[in-house]
């Protein structure tokens, strides 16, 4: 059959030009706030001070910068932040892999109490006293720990990869191995996983943005300074920053609200890197789960 | 080779013993053990620890300090006015946030695919989803400079023009609006995915078709693609409306300030931090957070069944 290329008429062109401009006005509104505080966060005390930075930087200077690399505890944090952010989103691959790929053999006996098990954890929690009391009973109240095993498992991440395989990975292949004779760890791990690279990059991201992203586990359970992950810090700073309004003197030092912009943008600035280059993966691995799931 | 294992595995008696069919897939439990026992240790485990709900708890005795008190915690927290406001609180945030950002994903996807220049759909996708990789510290961060007043560069601009200063955030009725917008904001992009794959799998000849008919951009809208959303838009109004109850900390804990707080912003994930890691009431922090998830089931159960109902898949 032949394309039939019909004419636009005024009206639809009309209405193209609108569409584009409201997807664009909308992407405005996203990414402007960013650049706002990018500018100031660069700009020169004496302008800040006068607000008279919009979007773009004037007199440029990294001094925010250079305070907050030369402040030792944040320096640390960030440190303390990466490692745990990367053996987090490790260990809850191991999790999530684990998990889906049992859940999604129909061999596997009590594949209903199991799944039924897992997916509870998604409509019912305990709260966060009974929570809160756990760690303390555990004793890792206060420790590497509490921000590390409880969020470990994500009943999301495993339906999302354990649907992926159940459609994805065709029964058969599965089976041909079996017959070949390997094993369950050699069918993950040489057949499954190989196949499933775009939605392990996906999870990866959520593993690694929601641990990164995080704060409010740290409020609960940590008192020391050494285990405070980088947002619960950032909360603080700007918290203490707008209680006490102080005014900066002029001159070229940084003052509080280009120290807070510089600090957003430390921990923004990640993100930002990491995910262009995984959103080519995770649209495609998002939506094959989230149309079935 | 291959076939004669076949034959081989279709020759074996069809019933199996427990045992066998355990010992057949043992490699299976050994994969699940260390996730079962996360999610017994970290998600069911603290279950024993709402029975503090029901007892006089105090936090430096631990539980064999305690007795059982019945209901009286419950009777506490329910003739509390602290209580019924952040209950208030959390259902009017929850409802405007129904509102407002309900629909804006399907509306914002609708018009997303109408884009044909490759390019562009791509750029601003990727500007539009990065609000929802970004943390609460840091919207609230840039909310408080952007939207705040001293300088709150909005205002700087309003107040260039000869206008009057707006207190987005630090009037209750403003706070609201700008709480709304923010989350509508950062969830906007986000929400779309699901329903652009939902077009995605939309049978192209069906515009072509109307196309001949003479159908124009916004009949094919009204008469193809709304129609084909219909399904996922109703399992996800469902899930949205069990939530209803629901409160995130992170939002409303980084939006807050002293001028708001009582009056809007503190709502009841707020109200249980506050009360049971600030003041140390665990016993009543635990009996509002303990109501919360229950009344939370529920609706989501109730969601569930009149998906089903209406001839949805369901969603537990």
């Amino acid at each position: 059959m032949d394309a039939v290329k019909i004419k636009k008429s005024t009206g639809d062109k009309i209405a193209d030009v609108l569409i584009y401009i409201f997807i664009g006005l909308l992407s405005l509104i996203c990414i402007l706030p960013f650049i706002q505080t990018a500018a100031v966060s660069v700009s020169s005390g004496q302008y800040v001070n006068a607000q008279q930075i919009l979007l773009v930087p004037k007199g440029l200077n990294v001094s925010a910068y250079r305070s907050i690399l030369s402040d030792a505890k944040m320096v640390h944090s960030l440190f303390f932040t990466v490692f745990l952010t990367i053996t987090f989103t490790i260990a809850g691959m191991i999790v999530t892999i684990f998990s889906a790929y049992a859940l999604s053999r129909p061999k596997l006996k009590g594949r209903y109490f199991f799944a039924t098990l897992f997916l509870i954890t998604m409509y019912f929690s305990a709260g966060i006293i009974p929570d809160y009391l756990l760690m303390d009973n555990l004793n890792i109240l206060d420790s590497f720990w509490c921000l590390f095993l409880p969020g470990l498992f994500s009943a999301y991440n495993m339906i999302i990869l354990r649907t992926f395989i159940q459609n994805s990975i065709p029964e058969s292949l599965i089976e041909a191995a079996e017959l070949d004779g390997c094993d369950d760890f050699r069918i993950l791990f040489q057949v499954v996983l190989p196949l499933s690279k775009s939605v392990l990059a996906t999870l990866m991201l959520f593993y690694a943005v929601g641990r990164w992203n995080s704060f409010s586990d740290a409020l609960y359970y940590i008192q020391s300074e050494k285990y405070k992950p980088l947002q619960l810090k950032l909360q603080m700073m700007i918290q203490s920053a707008t209680t006490s309004e102080s005014e900066a003197d002029a001159s070229t030092s940084p003052n509080p609200e280009m120290l807070k912009s510089a600090s957003i943008m430390f921990a923004t600035i990640p993100i930002i890197i990491v995910y262009p280059f995984v959103q080519k993966y995770f649209v495609s691995g998002v939506m094959i789960g989230a149309v079935k799931g | 080779m291959k076939i004669q294992n076949q034959t081989q595995t279709g020759a074996t008696p069809r019933k199996k013993s427990l045992a066998h069919e355990i010992k057949e897939c043992w490699e299976l439990y050994v994969l699940l053990i260390i996730p079962v026992a996360l999610v017994v240790i970290f998600k069911f485990l603290p279950m024993l620890g709402l029975s503090i709900a029901f007892m006089d708890y105090k936090p430096f005795l631990g539980f064999s300090g305690s007795t059982f008190t019945g209901f009286d915690t419950f009777k506490q927290v329910f003739s509390s006015m602290q209580f019924w406001q952040a209950l208030k609180n959390t259902m009017l945030l929850n409802i405007l946030d129904l509102l407002f950002g309900f629909p804006a994903p399907v509306i914002l996807a609708i018009f997303i695919n109408e884009i044909e220049c490759k390019w562009y759909k791509k750029v601003t996708q990727t500007v539009l989803y990065l609000p929802h990789f970004l943390s609460w510290v840091i919207i609230g961060g840039i909310a408080a400079q952007i939207l705040g007043t001293n300088p709150g560069y909005i205002n700087v601009i309003i107040k260039a023009l000869g206008g009057k200063e707006i207190p987005f955030l630090t009037d209750p009725t403003h706070w609201i609006f700008s709480y709304v917008f923010i989350g509508v904001w950062q969830s906007m992009g986000w929400g779309t995915i699901i329903y652009l794959a939902a077009i995605t799998g939309i049978d192209a000849e069906l515009y072509e078709a109307a196309t001949v008919d003479g159908a124009g951009r916004w009949r094919k809208i009204w008469s193809i693609t709304l129609p084909s959303l219909k399904s996922t838009i109703i399992v996800m109004l469902i899930m949205a409306l069990g939530r209803i109850m629901g409160s995130s900390f992170d939002r409303p804990y980084t939006l807050d300030n002293t001028m708001v707080h009582d009056d809007v912003a503190n709502v009841i994930s707020m109200y249980v931090y506050n009360q049971g890691l600030t003041n140390f009431h665990f016993n009543l922090a635990t009996a509002v957070g303990l109501f919360q998830s229950v009344v939370g089931v529920i609706l989501v159960l109730l969601a569930d069944k009149i998906a089903k109902l209406m001839g949805e898949s369901g969603i537990v």
